[in-house]
Order: C-alpha cells, then sequence, then structure tokens
C-alpha cells in the first residue's frame, strides 16, 4: 500500500428529502480535518449516511478520491463496502464477539497474513492500543473502545473518514490526545477528515475549516472564527451560544465610522452595531454573547465601546460558578457575571444598571 | 427401540433440513423491506395454529397418487410419497419450520443495525457480514432453533399419523408406538418408551440451555 498517492479530496454534491429535513448541500473538503458543525437535526448525520452509502441522496455526486461513489446523472451509487471509507459513529460499533486484533484485522482479512499482520501491528502503535489487543470490547473503557474503532477504520487505508460525534463522550484531555494521534496519523496519509460536532467546544479546539449546516444547508464556511463568531443566521447564533438574538431596525448608516445605528424591537433603545450592507429601515436581527456584556453600578464614562445603555436589573439567578442578570433597557439583556461581581457590587434586582457592548461584539444575523 | 432410533434419525435429518432452508428465510424475513412480508411471515407461522390434522390431511392429499407431488415422486422413484419415511421428513419440516424461523428471525432482528453498517463499511459484503457478524451473534438463538425444531420433531404425533400411517421401520415412530401401546393395553410397553423419551429429551433441553447461557453470556463478561 503506497500512503504517497496525490492528496486525495472529497467533493459532495447531494440534495435529500425526507419528511421535514430537507438536504441540500455543496462542499468539497481537502486533505485534514474538516468540521461539520450544526444543531441536532440540521442534517449532519444524513448527510455522513449520503457518504456512506447508508442512504442514497435523491441527487448529486459524491466523489471521493479517485473514486466517484455516487452519481445520480450516471445512475452510480456504489455499495458501501465498495466505498473505501471509514466511518466512525457515536456508538463505535466495534463487534463485541471478537477481540480487539479481530476487530481491526476485520477490513482487511483479504491481505496476506505478513501484510496484514504488518499493518495491524502499525495502526496498533499509532494509536497506542497494542496492550489491549486480546481484549473484547466489553473490557475497553470508552477512551479505549474510541481508540480501537479508529484503529479498524483506518487500517484499511480508506480514501476519506466520517466521524460522527465520534468523541462527544470522552473528556477534554482524553480527546486531544486521540486528536493528535488522528493528525499524526494523518500527516502520513493525507486524506479528507470529516468531522461532525454540535458543540462549539469542539469545534474551537480542533481549530480546523468548518462547515456550518443549518436546516439541511450549509450556511456558512470559513475558519472557527469566521464561523461562530459571525454567525449570519438566527437558528445557527442560537445554536453556537448567542444568549442575546434582538429584533432590530436600522436607523442610520455612518459609513465613515464602519458603524450604523439599529433600533431594538419597538424600544426607545438604540445601539451602535458593525456596519453592513444595509440601509435604513431594514430589519435584522443583532446577536451579543451574554459573557460579552459589561455590567456597570454607576455610567462608565471615557470607554472605547460604543455602547452604553442604562436598564432595570430585573433578575439574578445563580447557576454554579456564574450568575445570569436580566437586565432591561427598553429591550431585555442576558449577562453573565461572576458571584464575585454580585458580591462586590451588591447587586440586586430593581437595582439601576449601565450595560456596556463593544460595537464589533454585536453581530449580525439575517432576519428571517 | 427401532421406534426411538427412526424418531431421533427423523428429528436429526428434519433439524439438519431446516437449518439449511429456515436460514435464508430468516434472514429474509429479517431484513427485506418488502411490503407483503407479513404475508410470508403468516403462511410460516401457520403450523403454530392449524391442528396437525389439517395439515396432515393437505399433506396427505399432496403427496397421494392424485396430488402433484405424489405424481411427481411416483414418476421419480415409482412409488407415491405418502407412508414413507421421505414424505414423513418433507411433513415433518414443513410442520416444524415456525420453530426453527421465529428463533432465527428474533435473534437476527436483534443484532445492532450499527455493526452491520460497520461491517459493510469495512468492506464486507452481506454475505461476509452474515457469517462473521450475524451469525455468530445469533448463536442462542440458532441453538434454541435447533433444539425446538429437534425436540418438537421427536414429539410430533398428529401429521405423522396422517402422513406416515404406522408402518413398523419405516413411519412408526415413537409417539405413535407409545399409542399403540396404550390401544393394547401394554401400560408397561408404552411407559418405557414414555420414560426413555421423557429423559432423553430432559437431558437434551439441560444441555442446551446449559449452553446457551454460556454463550449468551459470552459477549458481555467473558
Amino acid at each position: 500500500m503506497d500512503c504517497a498517492l496525490a492528496p486525495r479530496s472529497l467533493s459532495v454534491r447531494a440534495r435529500r428529502a425526507r419528511g421535514s429535513l430537507q438536504l441540500d448541500v455543496h462542499f468539497s473538503a481537502k486533505p485534514g480535518i474538516t468540521i461539520l458543525f450544526g444543531p441536532s437535526g440540521a442534517g449532519k448525520s444524513t448527510l455522513l449516511d449520503c457518504i456512506a452509502g447508508l442512504v442514497d441522496p435523491d441527487a448529486g455526486e459524491i466523489i471521493a478520491g479517485p473514486h466517484v461513489l455516487f452519481c445520480s446523472e450516471r445512475k452510480i451509487s456504489r455499495a458501501p463496502q465498495q466505498r473505501r471509507l471509514g466511518y466512525l459513529l457515536q456508538s463505535v460499533a466495534l463487534f463485541p464477539h471478537l477481540t480487539v486484533k479481530r476487530n481491526v484485522e476485520y477490513g482487511i482479512s483479504h491481505f496476506l497474513k505478513a501484510p496484514r499482520e504488518k499493518a495491524v501491528r502499525e495502526i496498533f502503535e499509532m494509536f497506542r492500543v497494542e496492550k489491549l489487543a486480546s481484549r473484547k470490547p466489553s473490557e475497553l473503557s470508552g477512551g479505549e473502545a474510541q481508540r480501537v474503532a479508529l484503529a479498524r477504520a483506518l487500517v484499511t487505508n480508506p480514501d476519506a473518514l466520517l466521524l460522527d460525534e465520534p468523541l462527544s463522550g470522552l473528556d477534554a484531555g482524553l480527546k486531544n490526545s486521540i486528536i493528535d494521534d488522528l493528525r499524526a496519523w494523518n500527516a502520513r496519509h493525507q486524506i479528507p477528515i470529516l468531522y461532525v460536532t454540535h458543540s462549539r467546544e469542539e469545534v474551537d479546539a480542533l481549530g480546523e475549516g468548518v462547515i456550518a449546516l443549518e436546516n439541511g444547508k450549509v450556511v456558512a464556511t470559513g475558519s472557527p472564527r469566521e464561523v461562530l463568531d459571525a454567525p449570519r443566521n438566527r437558528q445557527l447564533a442560537q445554536a453556537i451560544g448567542f444568549e442575546n438574538i434582538l429584533e432590530g431596525t436600522v436607523l442610520q448608516l455612518r459609513s465613515s465610522d464602519g458603524a450604523m445605528r439599529v433600533q431594538l424591537g419597538a424600544s426607545a433603545c438604540e445601539i451602535e452595531v458593525p456596519l453592513s450592507h444595509a440601509s435604513p429601515g431594514d430589519r435584522l436581527n443583532v446577536a451579543v454573547r451574554a459573557g460579552d456584556i459589561l455590567l456597570a453600578t454607576a455610567k462608565p464614562v471615557q470607554l472605547s465601546a460604543g455602547n452604553v445603555l442604562e436598564g432595570n436589573l430585573e433578575h439574578l439567578d445563580q447557576r454554579g460558578s456564574m450568575v445570569i442578570a436580566r437586565v432591561n433597557c427598553g429591550a431585555t439583556f442576558i449577562v453573565h457575571i461572576t458571584p464575585r461581581a454580585v458580591r462586590s457590587l451588591a447587586l440586586a434586582p430593581g437595582q439601576k444598571v449601565w450595560l456596556v457592548l463593544k460595537t464589533h461584539s454585536c453581530h449580525l444575523v439575517e432576519h428571517q | 427401540m427401532t421406534e426411538l432410533l427412526l424418531s431421533f434419525r427423523l428429528a436429526f435429518l428434519v433439524t439438519a433440513v431446516l437449518l439449511v432452508c429456515a436460514t435464508p428465510l430468516a434472514y429474509w424475513l429479517a431484513f427485506s423491506k418488502w411490503r407483503a412480508k407479513f404475508l410470508v411471515e403468516a403462511v410460516v407461522a401457520l403450523p403454530l395454529v392449524l391442528p396437525p390434522t389439517v395439515l396432515g390431511f393437505y399433506l396427505l392429499v399432496a403427496m397421494g397418487p392424485r396430488g402433484p407431488v405424489g405424481k411427481l415422486w411416483l414418476i421419480l422413484y415409482g412409488h407415491t410419497l405418502a407412508f414413507t419415511f421421505a414424505g414423513l421428513v418433507v411433513a415433518s419440516v414443513l410442520y416444524s419450520l415456525p420453530f426453527c424461523v421465529q428463533p432465527l428471525v428474533a435473534s437476527f432482528e436483534k443484532v445492532d443495525p450499527k455493526l452491520l453498517a460497520a461491517s459493510r463499511i469495512l468492506g464486507a459484503d452481506e454475505d461476509r457480514t452474515f457469517f462473521r457478524v450475524i451469525l455468530p451473534l445469533s448463536l442462542p438463538g440458532v441453538i434454541t432453533a435447533i433444539v425446538l425444531t429437534f425436540a418438537h420433531t421427536l414429539g410430533e404425533f398428529g401429521v405423522v399419523l396422517m402422513v406416515g400411517g404406522n408402518l413398523p421401520g419405516a413411519t412408526r415412530t415413537v409417539s405413535i408406538s407409545i399409542y399403540d401401546h396404550v390401544q393394547s393395553i401394554e401400560y408397561a410397553a408404552a411407559n418405557q418408551l414414555a420414560l426413555t423419551l421423557l429423559a432423553i429429551s430432559f437431558v437434551l433441553l439441560a444441555i442446551v440451555y446449559g449452553l446457551n447461557r454460556r454463550a449468551g453470556v459470552r459477549w458481555i463478561a467473558h
């Protein structure tokens, strides 16, 4: 098996309508990890099933490396066993009646004994599972099972690897060490890896190209910062944790400042947001993270921030090490503060407070 | 003793034939997405609810000199299938079919579909997936199917009487022999056969349940 082939890529164009899910995507993934991000029900798993051949798209074309796996125009649909892919599910699906070694050998049992033993030895080393060789899957921890499942998928030298929230049950340290081993393996083999997740922490931690999926459509692509920090869609913003999503109307453009003023709802509350292609009177949503808002008990002066809003502290709710404050400034904002801040500022409901929002912490989300 | 041997020969043969024929049928019933599958399921289950005499009657007619199977047999072998050992095997296979198919279907269906998907994505076709994943994981179901088929064939009476009659050495099975002895008020002989059958059946079942328990637990603990 020669690994130094031309870089393999994965190109997917797929349309599939079933029930409430209207999948319609078009993207390609280069060698390396590409994150498929979206809330549950966005169609991520269906998309992976389409690529793996467990279900067929209604129309489209799927090409992995040199092979056309599916093409509706040419009526090509390879069976899953002929697609040369690796696919890891959340439940690792190791064969419970086979030892770790037998599991890993499963996909290469047609190899001669010597190359088979060699391939298994190498992949065992790569994913540090040599010691588990004679164990049964029921005797493995969660992390060990994931390592074995990765080894089993990758020993076949697939054209692409699909991971469906594979590490969601593991703690961060374990997760990182597995991802590191996966990256090390892929440094040599250079295959596209589609990594499905609905957790923004994972997106941040992996730090690779992101494809954001929403209601079966690709709504954003780019780096994690680009996709997560500038959501262009309300549901996506909710999915990635913007606690404040407020409807607003554009009042005035200030091109020279790179900003525009937006009136929130029907209130008198006005804020400054980054300039975008809009004209006065346009409706849009403004998304602000609860953790990006400062709270003060006296009016702050001499600040770089574009927005200082006066409001009434309506409610405080302690959740573990975080306090959720609800502040009414005409529009209602959720603000995350620390219990220490509550004590030192002697915060109590009914109090007058000021909120500070940087212009660039206010993200514009398209209005629906 | 000939009756006992005959019964065992019949049970072994029927079990062997059914394992070969019922396995693909069970696989199909477990995994086919055909809409009218339930009709086949109903047909397979019929022997469970029909009185043996009804099934036996139709089999007798079919195997007799004017029945389609009987005619064919007459041309091929010079005698009809009714009242022969071969006829008994055919009748018993049909009569015991659900006892073999149903445990197999149930255990095939219980195999996690994710394992089947994993197998195929790892390059295994349906045959390989069946022999390497489905069958080993269905071992308890296979054992149950074997036992039920064997025991059910060993103990059957109505169909055998209808199709086979009562020919010593050819179609007189243990259960018919016991009935005969009772009819002739030979209680001691009847008791001897009945007790032997009882003991053998118990030992068989005990062995199988013992095996089954170990097979069922093997993947969970070790």
